[in-house]
């Protein structure tokens, strides 16, 4: 019986799969949020991981990588996470309920109430902080620090991985190249994120839960937080193994996994395979079409969205202030769209000049 | 029985002169002296006296960001004493980290390191995360925000280059693997784009031996040099910097009005 679930299990695991089934969960939660954080819903996802979990933990291979020491903190990552994602979104559903009702929000009731700093906040502090520190304490009781063999830089390990919380950018790397996942991405990922509040200005949102207001700008966040970082972090970690080989969640990893390498590029797809006239010599004839292709990608969808669907946003961004929140999400973007490009057509990159290293 | 003067400990401790020299303040609970509690303490002084009660509430900010200095604080702790012990030399450093581990009876000191810098980049991101949801990050509280972003990349920086220092076969191929990405870096680093571009003539840069990476690593590869650099790096040089942020951190948070509310 068991057997069977877990067969079944590694048999859909893919990364296609797996993005694709928890961007559609995201869709449901974000679309129906007040569905999703009701008490028999959330129940039934608690139980539902947590049993998957609990299943997942008689299968030796799944223990073995749960409990490796570093990887710990990514399974109470997930949950508490979890728990908070839900947690602030029943808040801003119940505010969103109170304020169609013409009610205040929990927030406003209290705003104006003042409470003493001593004992009343220090109070939750210590408290807090007594909390962490006997799970600390326990935490470091049972779980040992690993320490593996001497460092010898003649011996790599298969798979090396990067700590754990880099590890959604390590699987980036199987979309884009270093320059892309290990560089460009991780400095927008820091701009963009200074340059929220800089975009999203209006202080009426402030200072209370709330989501119907404020929808599009949470939804964003949720999406690169929970699909774009956390959900590649637990891919890289748990699912990725000997040559980043792609293993189900109770795969034990064969080093011999032999996987076929058939990514082409787009130069090769056009010239080669739809116009069979072969590669031309010139590398700027060769990419000329993924040039554009980027070009159009980045410059297009603003233009008309300028006009359409972000008329608003764009009158109350002004131009320098919504060209760059375009540019961010387009890049952000990039990320899923690499990726389906990937699966859908083993596309390897869409623009490659290794001659100067320069491949997007 | 009753006329008899009970016994008091707490009463004696709380008015002696040795308690009174320390703390200022009796421990009473008359609002004034509650406010003076906070204000005649260094460290309670970092609060105002009074807050917003929706500010305060523990439902409100998860006590994230409070939890995340408290964190901070005993990485700061263990770290120093696992100072004690921990030479940054390729000689030492593993066999020091052994010793530890086998000499010291019922030591978690290392356990208590390990984990707590883990658990210090989950209450970071979740600190950010409560933060976003509130949308406490937008006008007057901007600055705070992208002082925050800061923080969160030195705590993991931070975890980072901590990573390196046990010197087994899992530091030194985790930090191989993250620092070969500042090989790829846009003119900077040898194998990135236009890096090619940087040349004198010949004379090529931007090579293995000059680039980015080895800036980082004081070396072509994850050796000795990585080793100090990373040392100092996370003992002195990224904890300072965190400090200093955490100051205006915590000192914009009141100049911006308290913790957030709604209008
Ligand atoms: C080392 C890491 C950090 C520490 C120790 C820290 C500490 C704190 C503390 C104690 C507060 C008071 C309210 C609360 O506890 O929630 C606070 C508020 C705040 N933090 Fe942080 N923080 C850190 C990182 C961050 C990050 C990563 C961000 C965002 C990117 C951020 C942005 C803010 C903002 C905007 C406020 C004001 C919130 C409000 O008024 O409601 N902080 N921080």
């Amino acid at each position: 019986m068991i057997d069977i679930f877990k067969n079944f299990v590694n048999a859909i695991s893919s990364p296609v799969v797996i993005f694709s089934a928890a961007t559609a969960v995201f869709a449901l939660f974000v679309t129906f949020p007040r569905q999703a954080t009701s008490k028999p819903v959330s129940l039934a996802v608690l139980i539902g991981a947590l049993a998957f979990f609990g299943l997942g933990l008689t299968d030796k291979h799944f223990r073995s990588i749960v409990f490796m020491p570093d990887n710990v903190p990514i399974v109470g990552l997930i949950f508490i996470f979890g728990y908070f994602t839900w947690y602030a979104m029943r808040k801003a559903v119940i505010n969103d309920m109170r304020v169609e009702r013409g009610e205040p929000t929990v927030e406003q009731t209290e705003t104006n109430e003042k409470v003493l700093v001593f004992p009343y906040l220090i109070f939750i502090e210590f408290v807090t902080a007594l909390a962490y520190a006997v799970i600390l304490v326990l935490w470091s009781i049972f779980l040992k620090a690993p320490l593996e063999e001497p460092a010898n830089p003649t011996v790599s390990p298969n798979p090396s991985k990067a700590p754990w919380y880099f590890l959604g950018l390590q699987e980036m790397l199987v979309y884009f190249d270093p320059w892309i996942a290990g560089v460009l991405l991780p400095t927008l990922i820091i701009l963009g994120l200074c340059a929220i509040p800089y975009i999203d200005r209006d202080p009426s949102g402030s200072g209370y839960y709330s989501f119907k207001g404020r929808k599009a700008v949470i939804v964003t966040y949720l999406f690169g937080f929970w699909i774009l970082w956390t959900l590649l972090v637990i891919m890289g970690t748990f699912l990725r193994g000997p040559n980043w080989n792609f293993f189900g969640p109770f795969e034990a990893w064969d080093a011999h996994k032999v996987v076929p390498l058939l990514n082409v590029n787009l130069s090769e797809l056009i010239f080669i395979k739809w116009l069979g006239i072969g590669l031309p010599k010139q590398w700027f004839i060769r990419e000329a079409p993924g040039i554009l292709l980027t070009a159009l990608y980045l410059a297009v969808p603003p233009l008309i969205l300028a006009r359409t669907k972000l008329k608003e946003v764009y009158k109350k961004l002004g131009p320098a202030r919504y060209q760059i929140m375009v540019f961010l999400l387009l890049m952000m973007l990039s990320l899923p769209i690499k990726m389906y490009l990937r699966w859908a057509f083993n596309l390897k990159y869409i623009v490659a000049i290794p001659e100067f290293f320069f491949n997007i | 029985m009753s006329d008899k003067p009970k016994f008091d400990l707490g009463k004696i401790i709380t008015e002696s002169q040795i308690y009174k020299s320390m703390f200022r303040h009796g421990y009473s609970t008359s609002e004034r002296d509650r406010a003076l509690s906070v204000m005649t303490n260094v460290f309670f002084h970092l609060h105002p006296v009074k807050v917003r009660k929706s500010g305060a509430r523990f439902g409100f900010t998860w006590c994230a960001g409070g939890l995340s200095f408290f964190v901070f604080l005993t990485l700061v702790v263990s770290g120093i004493l696992l100072m004690f012990y921990y030479r940054p030399t390729v000689e030492h450093a593993y066999n020091d980290i052994m010793a530890l581990r086998e000499h010291v009876p019922f030591g978690i000191m290392r356990e208590l390191h390990r984990w707590g810098a883990h658990a210090m980049i989950i209450t970071v991101w979740l600190h950010m995360f409560r933060v976003f949801m509130t949308g406490s990050y937008k006008p007057p509280r901007e600055f705070n925000w992208v002082i925050g972003v800061i923080l969160l990349v030195l705590t993991m920086l931070l975890s980072f280059t901590g990573y390196l220092l046990p010197w087994d076969q899992l530091a030194m191929w985790a930090i191989t693997v993250g620092s070969n990405m500042a090989r790829a870096t846009p003119f900077l680093g040898h194998e990135g784009p236009g890096a090619a571009l940087l040349a004198l003539g010949d004379i090529q840069l931007v090579h293995s031996g000059s680039d980015v990476r080895f800036a980082l690593l004081g070396g072509r590869f994850v050796g000795a040099g990585a080793l100090l650099r990373f040392y100092i790096l996370h003992c002195v040089a990224i904890p300072t910097a965190v400090v200093i942020l955490m100051s205006v951190h915590f000192w914009r948070i009141r100049k911006d009005g308290g913790i957030s509310g709604p209008l």
